[in-house]
């Protein structure tokens, strides 16, 4: 009956039965364990009743504290996702040599390398240095929130629609195939016809409206809500990192989006921006992707050169050691980034002069990264330094990374590169230098602020435990890569017939492993922490005898995070209070101005997410609703000119009498 | 450790010298949106920068299909230029308007802007149409399907903007010209104007480059 | 460029110091609209007439010529200076433009070595199918 074959085609699009992958047992376990405790959760949340509470207190908030912790867990919880793909490529490449073909046959262990990859960049690097700006900047300059608080709830929850496309993914169709920058033409529609390549593109366009409108809010933040006195050679280096982060996420992203359209024409229209013939040329979307992705790791790893900076003076009780030379170091590797992004693909074939001037400016950006090395050496010199477990991670981090670094220059040196470029080499570079340098320092910086996030510190005994079995286990799952790299080992390969080379793979594997305890010790320390709290309660508010205004708060901050805006005269503002004898004002309280929550953004971001799906899956009339649906909703929202609310002024009294109390009764 | 237990001598904390360290009565920082705005449209420069790169590398890929000597109307590209052009000073008038504080002024040269900007997306999409028409679609060759895009990008951009002034249009005879609804005005403003600035990039380098040999 | 303090104001919003945008004029949009025209007829002109024999030339001026109008526009229209926003409208905008000259540039150096090399044809391919 054509009539009804069409309409199932109408409103379902490629979208079939077979979509369901029941034939891989892998998948099929996963997708058990993820209904069963998801479905736990959601019986849990149903039967506590807690859903109005995260519906009113979370999901709809504004305050870029709660905003923050949610893109924490956000990227923690894609953590345990993309982990669980690093350590099943590590156990069956530990395995498939010769007649054995490990455990995952090609067409699926692809998806995991990308996916992977996908998911450490986007999805969990991301949210969790977005997530720690969030929290701490408004609070470093004396702040209630940051410029525009509902942008910023919206921004939130195009990053988890973009996840959410990402895991859906696993259960309904596949990923992609192409490795996690999905180059033409394999990933054109001729050589990539399937949903994968197209799942890749909407999580990532919808996720990447949320990073930009995210860095567009930070950095109007930075640039006009400091508080009075706070000129910017007076701002906390974490917060001018931030700030050199969110130029190069306005100023990046712009490409991603275009280049990512410019693919899904291709795909969807049959234009020819990228395919083989009617005068396409694939070796544009290299060109303009790296110049995305170059800016791209630097936007991962600015903020937590700022968590170092900020970690290693506080715990050696030190300034930090030559700041305005650290800023000038931020600022030149920002504009730097801009012009290195070929050293990507020296081996494409541009030739000498275009490969001398990369491999060049690659050389020369890594010089102001190691004047910071040198200024947190030299604050450290002479400091008295603590040992707590964000200075472990600091001191990981300034081992590992400066290595990774290195390798980094090396492959910097185009002949050099012709013979490691897609080698285990440049896998184990990358992953050194994003390991070493954003994971350890998104560790350090969650210890470090946990505390004032949550109101009690995290376990010390589980945190080192943690530390120590990520640095081992880092080292001993990435120096065979370098050395399988150096013996000309490729990336990607799910097969290999070399057994001499298999050892190397089960160190790296074993290593993994370690990593493996590590994490699952992170989530211990959490559980501890968590029965622990009272004996690990914050009651000041300043637990580490911090230097900077956050730490002024109490732990956790009031919704309006300061009653009275500060006034700034130095830099290490709270160090500078705390020394000249600051006294808490506790009377003369004011009401105080708030943004009101809002239900619009969830809403536009689950449209956005329906809308991906769609047309994924070619449901063309769905898309075109939803799409229409968006805009309406869209026009509606900017309708509503009710959007905040004044704090009464005893309501503020309350709240800072009771942090007198509590001061009082532990001095 | 440090000093920074709050005592109960409350009496010192209102002492001047105290006062030094916060600000006593309601602080109320800039308001970020104009700012905001205008970051926003630095990101979407880059975006068409990037759309005028592949244009520039793409842009004379025929494949033994029609070149831009071939298709373009100048003629129609000048009239096109001129609309908005003109859009762009009549929005300027409403925002003369909106100064005086006017707002019958500021909806009459809306319309005249709107409907300026609909005729050159009406004509946009007739030029559109009568390419495809001659078989000249964006499939035929990368040249063409940079043009399009290129162009059609613009003419999203132009008629989003359209529905954001209608939809000020009707604000602003609700509400009048509030703080709110002058800000939305002035980052239209900016909107607009910007979009006239890539206008300005297009039809150099698309159009009349595209037609010299 | 710092936060400055705000306290003259007792019924808590927070525009009342910030500019309304700069001010506009009849006579600033008209002189822009003018010079808009001239700097629009001429290019056109120059390609429709074919004034000059070599494209490149026509190219470069009728560039020249479109570089000069974005500038009448960002004055005129959207009264830029540098006392916008405390001069970050204009930082903001000169860094966009270093990068806009970086992607062209870059992207055409490069692309135009990499088609070179790893293109590399004997006849125009131009007039292939």
């Amino acid at each position: 009956m054509p009539d009804s074959f069409d309409l199932t085609k109408l409103i379902f699009g490629r979208l079939t039965w077979e979509a369901i992958p029941l034939h891989d047992p892998i998948l099929l376990a996963t997708f058990a364990a993820v209904v069963l405790g998801g479905g736990a959760l959601l019986v849990a949340l149903t039967y506590f009743k807690a859903w109005g509470y995260l519906w009113r207190e979370w999901f709809t908030s504004i305050d870029h504290k709660k905003i923050g912790i949610m893109y924490v867990i956000l990227g923690l919880v894609m953590l345990l996702r993309g982990f669980a793909d690093a350590i099943m490529m590590r156990l069956h490449q530990a395995m498939a040599f010769g007649d054995n073909t490990g455990f995952l046959p090609p067409h699926h262990y692809d998806q995991i390398f990308t996916a992977h990859g996908v998911i450490m960049i986007f999805f969990v690097a991301m949210p969790l240095v977005t997530g720690l700006m969030n929290y701490v900047v408004p609070l470093q300059i004396g702040a209630r929130d940051v410029a525009f608080p509902f942008l910023n709830n919206f921004s939130f929850w195009m990053t988890a629609s973009g996840a959410v496309l990402v895991m859906a993914s696993l259960f309904v169709g596949e990923f992609a195939r192409t490795g996690w920058l999905a180059y033409p033409p394999l990933s054109g529609i001729l050589h990539s016809p399937d949903v994968g390549v197209d799942y890749y593109i909407w999580s990532l366009q919808i996720a990447g409206v949320g990073t930009l409108l995210s860095g567009i809010n930070l950095l109007a933040t930075i640039v006009k809500m400091r508080a009075p006195g706070m000129a910017l050679m007076k701002m906390p280096i974490f917060t001018w990192t931030s700030l050199c982060t969110n130029v190069l996420i306005v100023a990046a992203f712009p490409v991603l989006t275009a280049v990512l359209a410019l693919l899904s024409l291709d795909r969807y229209v049959g234009t020819n921006f990228f395919t083989n013939d009617f005068g396409g040329n694939a070796m544009m979307y290299v060109n303009l992707i790296w110049i995305w992705g170059h800016p791209e790791v630097y936007i991962l790893i600015l903020p937590l050169f700022g968590v170092f900076s900020e970690v290693v003076s506080t715990f050696s009780g030190k300034r930090l050691f030559g700041y305005a030379s650290m800023v000038y170091a931020t600022v030149v590797i920002t504009i730097l980034s801009y012009l290195v992004w070929l050293h990507h693909f020296f081996t494409m074939g541009s030739g000498a002069s275009v490969n001398s001037f990369f491999g060049i400016t690659t050389m020369i950006i890594s010089i102001p990264t190691g004047a910071k090395i040198f200024n947190w050496l030299f604050t450290m010199y002479r400091g008295r330094i603590r040992f707590e477990v964000p200075m472990l991670w600091t001191m990981g981090f300034m081992v590992t990374f400066v290595i990774g670094g290195m390798t980094g220059v090396l492959l910097a040196v185009p002949p050099a590169d012709f013979v490691l470029h897609n080698s285990l080499f440049l896998v184990a570079h990358f992953h050194n230098v994003i390991i070493g340098g954003v994971l350890f320092g998104l560790f350090a910086g969650i210890n470090y602020w946990f505390p004032k996030a949550f109101g009690y510190k995290l376990d010390d005994f589980w945190g080192r435990v943690s530390f120590w079995f990520w640095l081992v286990g880092f080292w001993m799952a990435f120096m065979p890569l370098y050395i399988l790299g150096l013996m000309g080992v490729t990336r990607r390969m799910s097969h290999f017939q070399d057994m001499s080379l298999q050892i190397w793979f089960q160190i790296a594997a074993f290593g993994a492993v370690l990593i493996a305890l590590g994490i699952a010790s992170f989530l211990i320390q959490l559980y501890v922490s968590f029965r622990r709290r009272e004996t690990l309660r914050d009651h000041t508010g300043d637990p580490w005898d911090g230097r900077t205004l956050e730490w002024s708060t109490s732990s956790p901050p009031p919704a309006y995070n300061f009653a009275f805006t500060p006034v700034i005269h130095d830099n290490d503002a709270w160090s500078d209070m705390k020394k000249r004898g600051y006294q808490r004002p506790t009377e003369g309280f004011r009401p105080i101005h708030m943004p009101k929550n809002t239900w619009a953004g969830i809403v536009i971001a689950g449209l956005s997410t329906l809308i991906g799906f769609a047309l994924i899956w070619h449901m063309w009339p769905l898309a075109v609703l939803a799409g229409l649906s968006l805009v309406g909703v869209t026009i509606f929202h900017t309708f509503n000119y009710k959007r905040d609310y004044h704090i009464e002024a005893d309501e503020v009294v309350r709240t800072e009498d009771l942090r007198t109390r509590l001061l009082a009764s532990h001095v | 450790m440090s000093d920074t237990a709050a005592t109960l001598h409350s009496g010192d904390v209102h002492a001047p010298d105290n006062q030094r360290f916060y600000v006593p009565g309601d602080h109320h920082p800039q308001n970020a949106t104009l700012l905001g705005f205008w970051l926003y449209l630095m990101s979407d420069c880059l975006i068409f920068a990037c759309l005028f790169a592949v244009h520039a590398v793409v842009g004379r890929s025929y494949a033994a299909g029609p070149s831009g000597a071939d298709l373009f109307d100048l003629p129609l590209v000048a009239i096109n230029t001129s609309m908005l052009l003109l859009s762009s000073i009549t929005y300027g008038f409403a925002m003369i308007g909106m100064q005086k504080k006017q707002v019958k002024q500021v909806l009459v040269w809306l319309g005249i802007t709107g409907l300026f900007g609909a005729a050159f997306i009406g004509l946009e999409l007739y030029e559109f149409a009568h390419l495809i028409h001659e078989g000249a679609v964006p499939q035929r060759s990368a040249f063409l399907s940079s043009f399009f895009t290129l162009v059609g990008t613009h003419g999203l951009h132009v008629t989003f903007g359209l529905i954001w002034l209608v939809t000020l249009m009707v604000q602003v005879s609700r509400r009048g010209l509030i703080t709110e609804n002058r800000r939305r005005l002035m980052c239209l403003s900016m909107f607009w104007h910007f979009l006239d600035v890539v206008w300005i990039g297009v039809f150099t380098f698309v159009y009349l480059m595209g037609v010299l040999p | 460029m710092s936060a400055h303090q705000d306290n003259h104001d007792p019924h808590g919003h927070d525009d009342h110091h910030d500019d309304d945008g700069p001010h506009s004029t009849v006579k600033g949009y008209t002189i822009g609209f003018v010079l808009s025209i001239i700097l629009t007829v001429i290019p056109f002109y120059l390609v429709m007439a074919k004034v000059f024999d070599s494209s490149s030339t026509t190219a470069l001026v009728i560039l020249g010529f479109a570089a000069v109008q974005i500038v009448v526009h960002m004055i005129y229209f959207l009264h830029m200076n540098t006392k916008v926003e405390g001069g970050w409208s204009m930082l903001a905008l000169i860094f966009t433009l270093v990068l806009v000259v970086i992607t062209l540039a870059g992207s055409l150096w490069v692309m135009y070595h990499l088609n070179h090399n790893m293109m590399p044809m004997i006849h125009d391919m131009k007039n292939m199918p």
